[in-house]
């Protein structure tokens, strides 16, 4: 049940951030859960492997930031600033608005209730 | 692992999503959080770690390699689809002093939780000290689960609640974390839990 360990290499995170840890303007509107998806088009063509990687992984649906961040084996932090570089550019979308910074939906709390009963 | 209404799309959130709802599960190492997220997620758990300075900043320049004061914190997740609009994530962090130092990643992780379940086991109570203390700076309802090991001793409950401190509101619940059933009830505390308190709390 352990997740595969992944190594966090900072030259090679440096290196494919462009040496930013200054994220372009989306990058406000992206949180762990903020769901992304690739917009299909644009060529990848110009873009560098670790971008290609996430955009391709992109093409099949709609993925958290985090998901993104898990599957391209990158932190978040370096996932995120490359995200909204793909948004800019507009390799991808983002779905939603990102959530409250403290959510009360008492109508999502009472659904997450039901959907979790479902599963006894 | 597969859940009624799980995604059939393989590793992708369905079309229909409009929620992603955030829940925390926290506690120390070995607590069990990785086994209760993988217990209830419709994904194999996934893993992202973050570098940082001791100072708490986060790590992604070269600054980060000159200075050799680094750590690394983990995370994992899991997810659940619990309507065709509404998936919930689970997020789990260890809840330990050097943590506490890295005050972005628990920003990030708190921003937009619900709340968090922090995981204890009774052999060793005071381990989750520091995952309650992160949670409540960050003004985030929870409960209390008592994963049970082997052996774990048992003590009344009563003793447990005067141990952690906890507020009588607060829930306490057993759970196995490896039982699917289990770790759900401990999820439906919580946040059975989270909506009283948000009832009470708003204006
Ligand atoms: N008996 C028992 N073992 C558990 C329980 N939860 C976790 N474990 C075991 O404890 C070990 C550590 O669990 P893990 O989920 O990796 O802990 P984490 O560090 O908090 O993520 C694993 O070998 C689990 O199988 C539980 O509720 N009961
Ligand atoms: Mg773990």
């Amino acid at each position: 049940m352990t997740p595969r360990r992944v190594r966090t290499d900072l030259v090679r995170s440096y290196v494919i951030t462009g040496g930013r840890h200054q994220p372009s303007r989306n990058t406000h509107s992206l949180e762990l859960v903020s769901l992304v998806t690739a917009t299909g088009d644009r060529p990848l063509g110009e873009l560098d492997p670790e971008r290609q990687k996430m955009v391709r992984l992109c093409q099949g649906g709609y993925l958290s930031v985090a998901e993104v961040a898990g599957h391209v084996r990158l932190p978040v932090s370096v996932t995120t600033i490359l995200l909204a570089d793909l948004i800019d550019s507009g390799h991808m979308v983002v779905r939603k608005p990102p959530p409250a910074a403290r959510p009360t939906d008492l109508d999502v709390l009472e659904k997450v209730l039901d959907g979790l009963n479902n599963i006894l | 692992m597969a859940s009624t209404t799980s995604s059939d799309s393989g590793i992708y959130v369905r079309d229909t999503v409009e929620t992603a709802a955030k829940l925390l599960v926290v506690g120390p190492f070995g607590v069990g959080k990785t086994t209760l997220i993988g217990a209830v997620s419709e994904i194999e758990p996934l893993r992202t770690e973050e570098v940082m300075t001791q100072a708490g900043a986060l790590v992604d320049d070269l600054k980060g390699v000159e200075d050799k004061r680094t750590t690394t914190v983990a995370m994992d997740f899991g997810r659940l689809t619990l309507a065709p609009d509404l998936v919930l994530y689970l997020f789990g962090a260890p809840g330990q002093q050097r943590f506490m130092r890295v005050a972005p990643v628990w920003q990030q992780l708190a921003h937009g939780a619900y709340g968090a379940l922090v995981l204890a086991d009774t052999r060793r109570l005071d381990a989750s000290f520091d995952a309650m203390e992160m949670v409540e700076k960050h003004g985030l309802p929870y409960a209390v689960a008592l994963n049970s090991f082997p052996d774990s001793p048992h003590f009344p409950e009563e003793e447990i609640r005067e141990a952690l401190d906890l507020s009588p509101e607060t829930p306490l619940v057993d759970c196995d974390a490896r039982d699917r059933a289990s770790a759900a009830r401990a999820l439906i505390a919580l946040v059975k839990h989270v909506h009283t308190y948000y009832r009470e709390h708003l204006p």
